[in-house]
């Protein structure tokens, strides 16, 4: 299991990358963490002509607290997150998904911007952009745009990002007074890709949820917002009972499909669980 | 037709240069160019965690990174941690405990236990085996392991708490 | 001294670490991918993608022209140098598996097979030249289900045998159709046990290298079997035994797949041979899930039927059992479903017993010999059953268990199938069990949850283990298995002791154990003697690791040298010290007068005299100061063991998700040499069972594709999810003439699923749910759980 031949490039900086992206001609593959990419290699699944390693542009790293938002660049692991005071204070869902994701030395390695680019349906990250409605900077030669979260995911492994752009940095809205989140994956061992998952934001206005915004992963080609569903949290109230009416409605939110980890009956079934159980654990954190 | 760079890193605080492919896993050039076979080769595809070595002061999967990658870098195997004795205390614990059998996994989970016992926290056991949930061994059952660790743990907290070192 | 008048001295029984372990953990372990030889080369094997497929042409002319590649070889290269085989089994004189080749010649008939080989400076090279050979495939029906391809007219994987049923056989006592008739309660269930794998860390390893000027041949194998694999080589290949070496160093993992004889090894012998150059192949993950032997797979309907106090008056079981396109050699699949059939229900007393065997040829990969081989099926068939009889009659599972045992006076005692148990110890296990987990507080502690919502299961399996096999099995079967075992044990002139054995290790501790009982035997300090395994040219001749006989076998050998040499020492002792020998023996490393234990003589000084001073002794005495013995079981085809677990569960009725709680073992293996690593043997043999009942499965679609391939996809139990496990011992039924243990590597693994899958379905009681397949999957425990729903058989809770 040895990765095909390559060329390797390693800029130094984000114009450099551009450059080489923009000659490429959409052969280029970009190297960031490389917790996915390297697997994906070594069976020769990807076989790229040219493996661009941005880990050497610094540019791409740090988080930054300004103006309410947080600005986390791609090139931020995991394991910064995990340490970050911004993050703990600031991006209490981030914070709380985090243990979740695989395994301490894949944490060490694993960056935020590498989760969001390849786009892995049962990721925990996509799933926290969508809930908080992160906006994802994406680069290339002619500038920067900004794309919200809900328009970048587009399908299965399949983001807005062309292939001469680098996905630079992704800014959340910081967490306001009032907030709360929520966060429940079902995985068959720790740190697993989710069989399904939520991940969910509201504010608490006198015992009541507005905006609820519930990110379900692992339960379609690509992380999904339940509008849907939530908007009936938001009708029926929060009772067990009302999550549960709910979260049947949740068949208009999600499609899954047949797979390894069971069929399509069983993973909508475990949508609505973890919608129900999501939810309810920011009411839970409501309570202090 | 490969394609070779050249490299320097300090490999367990020695400078090493050489000339590698750019293919070439990082856990593949320890072994086969400079004959450190402590890490070892279980999946390459990074979920056994048995080529876990050490990358600037942090645990990472050796068949995750290229070895190019590791230009300019620290590395640490655990033929370094054992000459240092940075971990003598847990490798004598997993002796004592019986906490290896065909011992494959043993590095990558000395490795990894080695982070857990750096951040000098308390852990309980659903912690430590949290902690380790990364590094597949076909032969203990984790048990040991995991007592093996928590012993280790213990000691080190009791002697920085009675010495205010923090742990390490 | 204990009853029977052998003593069985220190360091027997002492919680010794193994030497091998700080090697080990300093990195410095010695694997076969960590041997590098000059001039040696790489191979990567083309596989199959399809499950049944035929090869109408194959060139490879563009791949031999690739950057680094040495050689290309197709089927009919290879097989022009080395004998076909076949893996039969003269008990089972119906069974004739086709002969196989190294690489498939004109059909592939597994996903996975090998077809062609690459051979090349590096891996790497031999894989990109691999993605250049051109195969003109014409794909064949796959046959995949087992009951499918019993039916008349399916697709025949083996055009000139009659159908796709390989092998059928039945074992009878009593008249069961009768007893049956007679039955107040017959429980009957379908079980369907998926295939798992074996998942060693460190995958299948070889070095082949040949030296035509000696026409010599060199393995350098991670395997469990040096002479098993010496005698495959040189009769396959055609090359004088005594000219083959076969070396096996540290080994990461084996549990049985390092067993068995792999077409993909035979083809690297023989390329070594072609290209008289050293050659490694290393299977990568993805070989290894398609090509390792895999196991179980098994489909069975069984019966239990019990009088109105829930004694059993029958029991019936038929297994259908799908082994792959061959059987696996050399020692053939048959023995899964053998052990099945075996020891279905072994703990109990068994009136009227009935076991039918069907094997299937199928286009998955082969079934071999994995750890436990049949016995966590046997175990886990009975014991539902009982659970079941025990759930209709109202009865407690402890009760029922009590009712149905061997007891004491049964022994000894001859199963329904024959085979002798020279003691059991069912009711003293249960008994600690039940006292060690105060099982009363468990089930009051299961009730109270269940009140509020939490649904916990406990569920206990009895198991009957068969270890350390005689010669009746492989030997009547004409297999070239050897159930012997050798042990070399010599004084150096210095005193210290050295072993030469042909028992060997993978990590149990066998050679640890060895040395303890060596230094038990001779009265020295294990630390004073060293231990040599895993080489076919110094090792003397013995079966290597295999049905758990390290302990059994290896040990009692090494037992039985190391006081032979005692003897012969105190000869030499007796002889200047002018004392007759049996006044004299041997303590911490000193010659003692026996009475008294006042040190007369060193064994430095007995090495000196016998190696160098020979003139201060008589003329007539020669001193024998290196001794070998052989030892093969002769008086009972097998050696049984027995035990029991208990496993406790909290189940996510919601999700299907079942939490390990705890697990606990008693086990009864005769004498413990060594309980550190005894237990650790155990822990981890469980913790493999619970992997084959909740997690792992290797997984085929139903045209033959593995869908399992990775890591990712075939779950094994990590850290997170497994529980403690407590281990408790009975230390019963010691034979008089022996050291007296027995095997304890399978254990864990034979009564671990048994105990878990009693435990979920104790959970689903009240959903009156109920789940026969494993692994228990959330998905199947949903499935039951909504079923039940269905079925209207819920139980207000």
């Amino acid at each position: 299991m040895k990765a095909p031949s390559f060329r390797y490039v390693r800029p130094t900086s984000l114009e450099e990358a551009l450059d080489v992206l923009a000659q490429a001609d959409g052969q280029a593959q970009i190297l960031a963490g490389g917790q996915s990419l390297m697997p994906m290699l070594a069976m020769r699944i990807a076989a790229p002509e040219i493996l661009v390693d941005i880990n050497r542009i610094p540019e791409l790293a740090g988080i930054t607290l300004e103006n309410d938002l947080v600005r986390i660049g791609a090139l931020t692991r995991y394991v910064e997150l995990e340490k970050s005071s911004v993050v703990a204070e600031h991006l209490p869902l981030i914070a709380r998904a985090l243990p979740h994701v695989a395994h301490v030395a894949i944490r060490n390695r694993g960056t935020i911007g590498g989760s969001l680019s390849l786009a892995d349906p049962a990721a925990e990250m996509p799933a926290c952009a969508l809930a908080l409605g992160a906006e994802i900077e994406l680069v290339s030669k002619s500038g920067v745009r900004s794309v919200g979260a809900e328009d970048y995911f587009l399908g299965l492994y399949e983001t807005a990002r062309q292939p001469d752009e680098i996905l630079a940095a992704v800014r959340f809205p910081a967490a306001r007074s009032g907030s709360a989140c929520g966060f429940y994956e079902l995985s068959r061992r720790h740190g697993d890709f989710a069989l399904a998952g939520a991940a969910c934001t509201a504010r608490v206005e006198g015992g009541a949820l507005k905006d609820l915004r519930v990110a379900m992963f692992g339960c379609d080609d690509r992380p999904v917002l339940a509008k849907k569903a939530a908007a009936e949290v938001e009708r029926r109230g929060t009772s067990p009972e009302a999550l549960a009416a709910a979260a049947e409605v949740l068949a208009e939110d999600v499609a899954p499909t047949d797979n390894v980890n069971g069929d399509a009956e069983t993973r909508l079934h475990y949508a609505k669980v973890v919608f129900r159980r999501a939810v309810a654990m920011l009411l839970e954190s409501t309570r202090g | 037709m490969d394609e070779f760079v050249d490299i320097s890193l300090t490999l367990n605080g020695r400078p090493v240069r050489r000339r590698v492919p750019v293919r070439q896993h990082l856990v593949d050039f320890l072994r086969t160019e400079l004959g450190l076979t402590g890490s070892h080769v279980g999946c390459e595809h990074g979920v056994c965690g048995a080529c876990t070595l050490r990358v600037d002061g942090r645990a990472a999967r050796g068949c995750l990174m290229l070895a190019v990658q590791a230009d300019g870098c620290s590395v640490e195997t655990i033929e370094g941690l054992t000459e240092s004795g940075e971990i003598a205390d847990l490798q004598e614990a997993f002796v004592a405990r019986n906490a290896l059998q065909c011992g494959f996994c043993t590095p990558g989970v000395l490795i990894t236990a080695a982070e857990l016992l750096g951040r000098g926290q308390p852990m309980d056991r659903a912690a430590i085996r949290a902690f380790m949930s990364g590094n597949y061994c076909r032969c203990t059952g984790y048990q040991a392991i995991v007592d093996a660790i928590e012993a280790t743990l213990r000691a080190r907290l009791e002697r920085a708490a009675s010495t205010g070192d923090g742990g390490r | 001294m204990p009853e029977g008048g052998m003593d069985r001295p220190l360091p027997i029984g002492v919680r010794e670490p193994r030497a091998r372990a700080r090697r080990l953990v300093a990195g410095r372990g010695r694997y076969t991918d960590d041997i590098s030889l000059p001039r040696m080369l790489h191979v990567a094997f083309l596989r199959s993608p399809y499950a049944h497929a035929r090869i109408r042409s194959i060139d490879v002319a563009a791949a031999a022209a690739a950057p680094g590649v040495e050689a290309v070889f197709t089927g009919r290269d290879i097989a022009a140098a080395c004998n076909p085989w076949q893996g039969n089994h003269a008990l089972f004189p119906d069974l004739d598996s086709p002969p196989q080749y190294p690489l498939a010649i004109e059909i592939a008939r597994w996903q996975g097979e090998a077809v062609a080989a690459v051979v090349a400076e590096t891996r790497a090279q031999a894989e990109d030249a691999l993605a250049l050979i051109e195969i003109d495939w014409e794909e064949l029906p796959a046959v995949v289900d087992p009951e499918a391809a019993l039916v008349p007219g399916a697709p025949k994987i083996h055009p000139d045998r009659p159908s796709n049923l390989a092998l059928e056989f039945t074992t009878a006592k009593g008249d069961v159709d009768d007893a049956f008739a007679r039955a107040a309660h017959v429980i009957e269930e379908t079980f369907v046990f998926g295939r798992h794998t074996g998942v060693t860390l460190e995958p299948r390893t070889i070095i082949a290298e040949f030296d035509p000027t000696e026409e010599r041949l060199v393995v350098h194998q991670s395997h469990q079997a040096p002479h098993q694999q010496q005698d495959l080589y040189a009769r396959l290949l055609g090359i004088p035994e005594h000219k083959v070496r076969v070396i096996c160093p540290d080994v990461g993992g084996a549990f049985g797949v390092k067993l068995q004889f792999y077409a993909d090894e035979a083809a690297v012998a023989v390329i070594a041979r072609l290209l008289g150059r050293p050659v490694k192949f290393v299977a990568d993950r993805f070989e290894a899930f398609a090509a390792d032997i895999h196991a179980r797979d098994h489909r069975i309907t069984a019966r239990l039927g019990v009088d109105a106090e829930g004694r059993i008056v029958a029991l019936d079981v038929d297994d259908l059992f799908a082994i792959g396109p061959y059987s696996q050699y050399p020692r053939a699949s048959v023995t899964e479903g053998g052990h099945i059939a075996r020891l279905t229900g072994a703990p109990y007393r068994l009136p009227a017993y009935r076991a039918r065997v069907r094997m299937v040829y199928q286009n998955k990969g082969l079934i071999g010999h994995y750890r436990a081989v049949g016995q966590p099926i046997a175990c886990a068939v009975a014991e539902r059953l009982i659970d079941g009889a025990a759930a209709k009659i109202g009865l407690d599972p402890v009760e029922i268990r009590r009712r149905n045992y061997l007891r004491d006076e049964d022994f000894p005692y001859t199963s329904p199938t024959g085979v002798a148990f020279e003691h059991l110890s069912l009711n003293r296990c249960l008994d600690l069990l039940v006292e060690k987990l105060d099982l009363p507080a468990l089930r009051a502690e299961q009730q109270a949850l269940r009140a509020k919502g939490i649904y916990r299961g406990i569920g206990i399996a009895s198991f009957v283990e068969l270890t350390g096999p005689g010669p009746d099995y492989y030997g009547q079967g004409q297999v070239r298995v050897s159930s012997q075992d050798g042990c070399i044990v010599k004084l150096e002139p210095s005193g210290k002791v050295r072993v030469v054995a042909s028992a060997t290790d993978q990590g149990q501790g066998t050679d640890t154990a060895i040395a303890q009982v060596v230094a038990a035997g001779l009265g020295v300090r294990t630390a004073d003697v060293h231990v040599l395994l895993g080489d076919s040219e110094v090792c003397p001749y013995g079966g290597g690791a295999y049905a758990s006989r390290g302990a059994s076998i290896g040990c009692e050998i090494a037992f039985r040298a190391a006081r032979q040499l005692k003897g012969n020492v105190l000869k030499v002792a007796g002889a200047l010290l002018q004392m007759p020998p049996d006044a004299l023996d041997i303590r911490d490393g000193a010659i003692v007068d026996a009475e008294k234990g006042v040190e007369r003589l060193t064994l430095a000084d007995i090495g000196r005299v016998g190696y160098f001073q020979q003139y201060l002794l008589p003329p007539d005495l020669q001193p024998e100061l290196a001794v070998v013995q052989h030892y093969v079981p002769r008086d009972q085809a097998y050696i049984a063991g027995n035990g029991i677990q208990a496993s406790y569960v909290e189940l996510d009725p919601e999700t299907g998700f079942v939490k390990l709680l705890r697990h606990a073992v008693v086990h009864d293996c005769g004498l413990i040499i060594n309980p550190l690593l005894l237990d650790e043997q155990i822990r981890g043999g469980v913790v493999q069972g619970i992997g084959g009942a909740l997690f792992e499965e290797v997984v085929y679609g139903s045209d033959g594709q593995m869908l399992s391939a990775t890591m990712a996809d075939y779950i094994v139990p990590m850290s997170s999810e497994m529980p403690d496990i407590d281990v408790w011992h009975v230390e019963a039924g010691i034979g008089r003439e022996k050291l007296g243990a027995k095997g304890v590597g399978e254990a864990g693994t034979a009564g671990a699923m048994g105990a878990v899958l009693n435990a979920v379905n104790d959970a689903l009681l009240p959903f009156g749910a109920r789940i026969a397949q494993t692994p228990c999957t959330p998905q199947r425990i949903l499935r039951a759980i909504r079923e039940a729903r269905a079925r209207g058989t819920t139980q207000s809770h």
